[in-house]
């Protein structure tokens, strides 16, 4: 299929089920008490779209979108460090690796996002016990490919480093670091990702500020049209958020061979 | 006159998963200060583990290793190394991998450059500085390993199969190039092939290896082919093929001998 074609088809997929979404829920194209039952579920797509003008025309949504932007940033730079610092640690070193493996395995298999409520009475409802739910998201998705990073530099390059004659303390930063920061960047998008999870789940638990705080809100009032007006500024916002992760990487990564660098005319 | 690198009843073995191998036992062999000295053998017969000794990247089990007559510890630092595997850091372009070598050694970065630029002018990339290991074909990135060892003006240059990933021109190309710049400052050269042809044409003397385990030298060959050689001239000279003759007959047995293990395993 060519290319416009293929965005035409996606335009009218949407299309239809907005459509088929419209039908179902305005009475008169359906009988009138089964479109106030599925309008009460499912919300109208014309009252979802005005929240969401109102919101950005009022300028409402942006306070609240800006302290959700920044627990993800804090949370994926701040899992990112200490995954990165941890990561380079246990991989140098067998023995705090050997110490450590099984608490790590069975911290990793722990869902993480029961912390929650922990996080909430240790840090209160801002912004920080937010951050600290996405650390611990975001930080075993770094750590696990750090510790693979180091433990796949390849031992030509580390012999090659050592006979030009670097220290054990420059085969850290021009070889491991290097090498583990790679990895860092391939899982990016997902400790993004990650990191987004971690603010709003914890904003939707508790808190003051935030979309998530705004769904929690509308949930509570039943009011179905905020909630997914909500849920539609996450999903575009985590869409913006993982086109800039990807311009970042090509940005950074210029030296990682592509599969494919033919061009199609 | 004290050898530039002399290997003394040297023997190696591992301990392994399937028990313990020895894959060199008394094997000694001298370099002389500005000789170049190939080393052939069967695969698999431990050719790679003796230059390892000779390069201080692995300890012996037995036997003593003497750089200008004093004993070797750690890395060789009078040696440079130039892999049969990719050894360049990806992440870095052509020439900081140059001058990667001085830059672990504290030269002032500026210098390093300059240097590094004058290096890859000499193995002819001019122009290519800022590609990285991914763009660069098979052919240049020897090139830049070359520039890359000998920029630190090893003493010894130990190297391993060089040049057996590359298609024949490319190797013949390279072959008189690494003889052109061997002939501009006569360093000690060990050379590991398999390939006899190769070691006839570049050196002064050919060591023949028998087949592993327990890989030791079986003959020397002095090799009085007139300098400057043109490699792929000097394989039809009467003198290389002579040579050649007297060499096949004591490696062949070796190289059946080899292959036939090989298929045993």
């Amino acid at each position: 299929m060519s290319r416009t074609r293929l965005a035409l088809y996606q335009v009218v997929l949407i299309a239809a089920m907005l459509a088929f979404w419209f039908a179902m829920t305005t009475p008169g194209l359906v009988s009138a008490p089964f479109a106030r039952n599925t309008a009460f579920f499912f919300g109208k797509p014309v009252e979802v779209a005005k929240v969401i003008v109102d919101w950005f025309a009022s300028g409402k949504i942006y306070p609240h979108l800006g302290i959700t932007l920044i627990e993800t940033l804090l949370a994926f730079a701040a899992g990112s460090v200490l995954g990165l610092a941890i990561g380079l640690w246990l991989a140098l070193s067998p023995t705090a690796s050997a110490l450590a493996d099984p608490y790590i395995t069975a911290l990793n298999a722990m869902p993480r996002v029961i912390l929650a409520p922990i996080f909430a009475v240790w840090f209160g409802l801002g912004i920080v016990s937010k951050v600290a739910l996405g650390v611990t998201l975001v930080f075993f998705i770094v750590f696990f490919n750090v510790y693979q990073g180091v433990k796949e530099v390849s031992p030509v390059v580390l012999a090659n480093a050592r006979m030009l004659g670097a220290s054990s303390r420059q085969l850290l930063t021009h070889i491991y670091l290097p090498s583990a920061t790679s990895w860092v960047f391939s899982s990016l998008h997902t400790s993004v990702g990650m990191a987004f999870v971690g603010a709003v789940v914890g904003e939707y638990l508790g808190s003051a500020k935030g979309v998530g705080y705004l769904i929690l809100q509308a949930e509570g009032v039943f009011d179905i049209n905020t909630v997914i007006a909500g849920i539609v500024v996450l999903t575009a916002f985590a869409l913006l958020l993982d086109y800039a992760v990807t311009k970042i990487e090509t940005r950074l990564l210029v030296w990682r061979p592509r599969t494919a660098e033919t061009e199609q005319l | 006159m004290t050898a530039a690198l002399s290997l003394e009843r040297v023997t190696c073995t591992f301990s392994g998963a399937r028990g313990r191998y020895t894959a060199v036992r008394d094997a000694s062999l001298d370099v002389a200060a500005g000789e170049f000295v190939s080393v052939v053998g069967p695969t698999g017969c431990g050719k790679s583990t003796l230059l390892n000794v000779g390069a201080g990247l692995l300890a012996p089990s037995a036997g003593e290793v003497y750089v200008h007559g004093v004993p070797l510890q750690g890395i060789n630092p009078r040696a440079g190394y130039m892999f049969q595997a990719e050894a360049l850091m990806p992440w870095r372009n052509a020439l900081r991998n140059v001058m990667a070598g001085l830059e672990f050694r504290g030269v002032a970065s500026g210098e390093a450059q300059t240097r590094a630029r004058e290096w890859l002018a000499r193995v002819g990339l001019s122009g290519f500085e800022d590609r990285y290991p991914h763009q660069l074909s098979g052919g240049m990135r020897k090139r830049v390993a070359l520039a890359q060892t000998l920029i630190l003006d090893p003493e010894i240059v130990l190297m391993d199969e060089p040049f057996s990933a590359l298609d024949v021109q490319t190797r013949q190309l390279m072959e008189n190039e690494l003889l052109d710049l061997w002939a501009a400052d006569r360093r000690s050269v060990l050379f590991i092939t398999h390939d006899l042809e190769e070691a006839i044409a570049l050196s002064d003397r050919v060591i023949v290896l028998s087949a592993g385990p327990e890989t030791h030298p079986l003959g020397e060959f002095a090799i009085d082919l007139p300098r400057p050689r043109d490699v792929a001239e000097i394989r039809l000279s009467p003198r290389f093929v002579e040579l050649h003759e007297a060499i096949w007959h004591v490696l062949k047995a070796e190289v059946l001998k080899g292959y036939a293990q090989g298929k045993r395993q």
